[in-house]
């Protein structure tokens, strides 16, 4: 099947089976290979990208299913000048380790602090339970997206 | 690629998206958020051989609430319904219950009819919907038919909907003022599935005492239930600690929960007694 919608700002057209997911047309399709696929069936986290604004899981949603959707991966939250404020957070907190969840992590984050800029440690772990990390133990991550608040109380990230 | 192949159509009207399910033997199935399907066709538990993508029927969508009560489309998301500051007074036992679906991304796809139709024995949606005595309303190549929630969950996984039959509305009673109520759920990971969950209200009458106890519970038998013991225990009394220890005590005794690898029965028979208390002593606070 024909299939158009818009990646980070930009139109494509694929041509997919009806059983692709989202995840799969990101990676093996379009080459945006930051999407990283982990458990694939809805529990990890690793996939998630942001479809009209809101943070989805794109190993639950058919490629199909993204007719005329706006997806934004983690490669379209990031740019070459520089690291964004949100990158330069996880950078400083050490929010990584093997980075395997970071892209999830990321904008999962992103999608948390574009709508809600001033939310709590609480609200942070409540939002980021779905996706898993195996190395940091989570302290890193959540100081770091609590850190990076600041930056989407002026103008949102990129 | 992980699940196996499929048609796929996204039909304009409701009516083609019966016909559409009608014309496959049950094996088509109608697709809303993918939310609780896709992980079902990933393990290949499901392998619909069609599936009709219900996104543009926009006749599901909607939250409706009148003196009737709230009616909830089919289409509508577990996000819609946290975004909904109605229903803080208008359904606090729906908003409440909401809270514990599943995760964040989950939430911003997952929808009622789906997790109606889906009937995961641990869901909220269905718990809540037992609890109430909500009403299913379903639309098949033989016209429109009301389902009440008691006779809507056969089994695990299992539901009175026919092959061909889609559900376009939940209607929760509505909710009065002098109710009372509590939502519990306990899983070892915010988001996960419960391994015991208990939905109740009551009617507080003008001696203060309770009427019109309903609860509900989830994640312990292979479809959401009420428990007429406990509710026997709680009407007619005022919600204080002798009350509390007699609803718990009744709880315990009446479920009849699965041993399995995220807990043993014993356990969840405890739980389950320990939640109706924490449920209780809320909707007395």
């Amino acid at each position: 099947m024909a299939v158009q919608f818009e990646v980070n700002g930009k139109p494509v057209s694929v041509e997919v089976e009806p059983r692709l997911t989202l995840a799969d047309c990101l990676r093996h399709h379009l080459r945006l290979t930051g999407t990283h696929v982990g458990c694939e069936h809805g529990v990890c986290g690793a996939c998630t990208v942001i479809v009209n604004g809101d943070a989805v899981r794109s190993c639950l949603m058919l490629a199909v299913q993204a007719e005329g959707a706006k997806v934004t991966t983690v490669e379209g939250l990031s740019n070459d000048a520089d690291l964004t404020p949100l990158q330069k957070s996880f950078r400083k907190h050490h929010a990584l380790q093997c980075g395997f969840c970071t892209p999830g992590m990321i904008t999962t984050a992103h999608a948390l602090l574009s709508e809600e800029p001033d939310c709590d440690a609480d609200r942070v772990r409540e939002v980021l339970s779905g996706n898993i990390c195996r190395c940091t133990g989570y302290i890193g991550i959540v100081e770091a997206v609590l850190d990076a608040r600041s930056a989407y109380k002026k103008a949102p990230a990129p | 690629m992980k699940m196996p192949a499929f048609e796929y159509a996204c039909p304009e009207t409701l009516a083609e998206a019966v016909a559409l399910l009608a014309s496959h033997d049950g094996e088509a199935k109608p697709i809303a958020g993918g939310q609780s399907l896709l992980p079902m066709m990933a393990f290949r538990v499901a392998q619909p051989t069609l599936l009709v993508d219900l996104r543009k029927l926009a006749e599901l969508r909607g939250i409706r609430i009148s003196s009737d009560g709230v009616r909830l489309g089919a289409l509508v998301r577990w996000r819609d319904i946290q975004d909904d500051a109605r229903l803080a007074t208008a359904h606090p036992l729906l908003a409440d219950a909401i809270k514990h679906v599943a995760h964040y991304q989950v939430r911003n796809r997952g929808t009622v009819g789906g997790s109606m139709a889906h009937a995961d024995p641990a869901s909220e949606m269905p718990g809540v919907a037992v609890t109430c005595d909500a009403e299913i309303a379903v639309r098949g190549k033989s016209g429109t038919r009301t389902i009440k929630a008691a006779d809507f969950f056969l089994g695990a996984l299992t539901t009175a909907l026919a092959p061909d039959e889609i559900i376009t509305e939940v209607r929760l009673p509505a909710w009065p003022a002098n109710r009372r109520h509590g939502f519990q759920e306990f899983a070892r990971r915010r988001g996960d599935f419960a391994m015991s969950g208990v939905a109740l209200f009551y009617d507080l009458d003008a001696g203060g005492k309770a009427a019109n106890a309903h609860v509900g519970v989830i994640g312990v038998g292979d479809h959401p239930k009420r428990l007429a013991a406990v509710e026997a225990v709680v009407n007619g009394q005022t919600v204080d600690e002798a009350t509390i220890a007699k609803a718990v005590a009744a709880a315990s005794a009446a479920v009849e929960p699965p041993d399995d690898i995220h807990a043993s029965a014993a356990y969840r028979k405890a739980l389950t007694g320990t939640l109706v208390e924490r449920a209780l002593r809320s909707a007395a606070a």
